[in-house]
């Protein structure tokens, strides 16, 4: 899209944030409430070149995305938690390969199917955890139509900086949710590093992140999602290769923390109740802490746009200068036992799993009631 | 592995993973003699493969670029890297278990689009990588790990599933039929579509001991005795062709 203002909705933006961050190849299966999404990629993508695929369901889906980057491309789908759920054990291969892609998760009210239209939150730890097996990802959790846009710009080029998945956490109010957008003139974009005749699956340092040839490019490549060698070679039951490999790909993204981790702090400094949200949630906490402020109550807000790696030094500052911690949560306490982990003071939970936004009248009766 | 293929083998390789009287190494060597024949470039072709021992045929002996992928997924991972570089040459290569069974959704997809890839179903009628257990493909009656008192179920016609799903070609042909194999793979290789042929493999090691064919020999003898070709077949009677594999390429009548 040129520069200029837009008015969009948050699923609009992402598939204009994908595009503008250089994504070409997208393959779905339509899922409320993320289908919006695939509908404007498989328009826009007629414009840019783009390969659109509408897939068989959302395990080709993911499948079929790290076919084509392996073949070149920036690629990305969306979906949805049952989507997600089917999705989980080509992500554990995406992550064992070292396969940079960006998948968008719209989150609905579940388990199960659940209420396929309502909000929630409650696929964080999922995007921790989901596949099986010890990796790493990044999610990403936007606030705004805005940063719909902007961060899946971020996570197609963290996803390219680290070779590794990585997720956009939307909700179901973000997604559709229309409000302006302001697209800049410059945007940074950042693609994968290749170098020819190089180890495409190690480094030497334990950290590292090899640089990622594609197919056709008579490198020869090996790739599988058994444990393998620098150059892609099985290695089964060979203890050191799987430990050396396991290793780098949780160490390329947690020694990487500090400069992945983003965050924002309102009326922090001095607050004795720091609410610490995410997401959709955090436009409530934010405005609750407006109006506790305005009433001389020392309230203040953590607002993680990353979710994972976890901001754990971050909350532990943040901690040692507040006297409690608020996580509201459209879910039962998923994050609020992470920051439980690392703060240093006493961390109350807000659940709410109606498949409702929380309201800032809630937030501020709760942390109100703290100070 | 005959001599005169080896320039298209990654240097290295030594053996093949294979058990003894395993199918699948005439069918590598069939494989590469099709893409030998036709002087195909290989810094040009893909070679996709899933989990099971059929995964291992392309990766990582072939000396290209191979995608050995999840559990019945292969057709899947294709499918993205040969619509996102259309000039590469793609071709599938997995086991019965993970294309028809775990993968048959992406299977019989991939002929309805008609996707420009060749997928090759090495058929050894079992699990075999697993430990023997009954598959998507065992005949009735079939002593598997998991059916001893034998196999209650049908198998698929590969061949008749994927025509119906819409490929243009589709073959069936064993191990113990080099020439038409060849020249089969060779058909599928310079048409455009999705072609398929269903290549069985004996498996001594888990389907021949449970089945009375107690040495590599009898498999591949039980393989000559009850392929037929299908201009044969039709000079049979239902009894007649009831332990009969018909054998041949099929064709759409709607392509």
């Amino acid at each position: 899209m040129d520069p200029g203002t837009y008015y969009l909705s948050g699923n609009e933006a992402v598939a204009e944030g994908a595009i503008a961050a250089g994504c070409r190849y997208y393959g779905g299966y339509p899922i409320t409430p993320s289908s919006d999404i695939m509908e404007r990629i498989s328009v826009r993508f007629n414009e840019v070149h783009g390969v659109f695929m509408q897939m068989e369901d959302e395990i080709a889906s993911i499948c079929s995305v790290i076919g084509a980057v392996w073949a070149g491309a920036k690629a990305m789908t969306a979906t949805s938690g049952p989507g997600f759920s089917l999705m989980q054990e080509g992500i554990g291969y995406a992550a064992l390969t070292e396969t940079p892609l960006v998948i968008v998760d719209i989150q609905r009210a579940g388990p199960g199917t659940g209420q396929a239209t309502r909000v929630a939150s409650g696929d964080i730890m999922q995007a921790k955890w989901g596949s099986h097996g010890d990796y790493q990802v990044i999610a990403l959790s936007p606030w705004s139509v805005q940063e719909m846009y902007e961060l899946t710009i971020d996570a197609f080029n963290l996803a390219e900086q680290y070779r590794v998945p990585v997720f956009l956490m939307g909700e179901e109010a973000l997604g559709h949710l229309r409000e302006r957008l302001e697209v800049k003139p410059r945007i940074r974009v950042f693609d994968r590093e290749k170098k020819k005749g190089a180890p495409p699956f190690g480094t030497e340092k334990d950290d590292g992140i090899p640089p990622m040839p594609a197919f056709g490019e008579g490198e020869k490549l090996l790739v599988t999602g058994s444990t393998h060698n620098e150059r892609g070679i099985r290695k089964t039951d060979d203890p050191e290769a799987q430990a050396r490999l396991v290793a780098r790909i949780n160490n390329k993204i947690l020694k990487n923390r500090d400069k992945i981790i983003q965050t924002e702090s309102y009326f922090a400094d001095d607050a004795e109740v720091v609410i610490v949200s995410y997401g959709f949630t955090a436009r409530s906490a934010l405005f609750a802490a407006e109006e506790l402020r305005k009433e001389g109550k020392k309230v203040g807000l953590l607002r993680l746009k990353t979710l994972w790696p976890f901001a754990d030094t971050i909350v532990r500052d943040v901690s040692s200068t507040a006297k409690k911690l608020l996580v509201p949560e459209m879910n039962r306490g998923q994050l609020m036992g992470e920051v439980m982990k690392y703060a240093a003071c006493e961390v109350i939970p807000y659940y709410q799993t109606d498949g409702e936004i929380i309201h800032p009248y809630r937030i501020i009766k709760e942390a109100g009631s703290l100070v | 592995m005959a001599r005169d293929l080896e320039a298209y083998l990654r240097p290295g390789i030594a053996s093949t993973p294979f058990c003894p009287g395993c199918g699948h190494g005439i069918l590598m060597n069939l494989i590469l003699r099709a893409i030998d024949e036709l002087k195909l470039d290989m810094d040009e072709m893909l070679f996709v493969s899933g989990i099971g021992c059929a995964g291992w045929i392309p990766s990582p002996h072939f000396n290209a670029d191979t995608l050995h992928t999840l559990h019945g997924r292969a057709i899947a991972f294709a499918t993205g890297a040969k619509m996102f570089n259309p000039k590469l040459k793609v071709m599938v290569i997995s086991g019965d278990g993970d294309l028809t069974s775990i993968g048959g959704n992406h299977l019989i997809h991939a002929a309805r689009r008609n996707t420009d890839m060749t997928v090759v179903c090495a058929n050894n009628m079992i699990y075999g990588m697993t430990g023997g257990q009954a598959a998507s493909t065992s005949p009735v009656g079939a002593v598997t790990s998991t059916t001893a008192e034998g196999n209650l179920y049908r198998p698929f016609d590969l061949c008749k599933l994927v025509i119906g799903a819409g490929a243009p070609y589709a073959a069936r042909f064993a191990v113990t039929q080099p020439v038409s194999l060849v020249n089969s793979i060779k058909h599928c290789l310079t048409t455009p579509g999705l072609t398929f042929i269903e290549v069985l493999s004996p498996c001594p090691t888990q389907f021949g001991r449970r089945n009375r064919y107690d040495s590599p020999a009898d498999m591949i003898a039980m393989l000559r005795e009850r392929c037929v070709s299908k201009e044969e077949a039709t000079h049979l009677s239902a009894e007649e062709r009831k332990d009969m594999i018909v054998t041949g390429e099929f064709t759409s009548e709607r392509s």
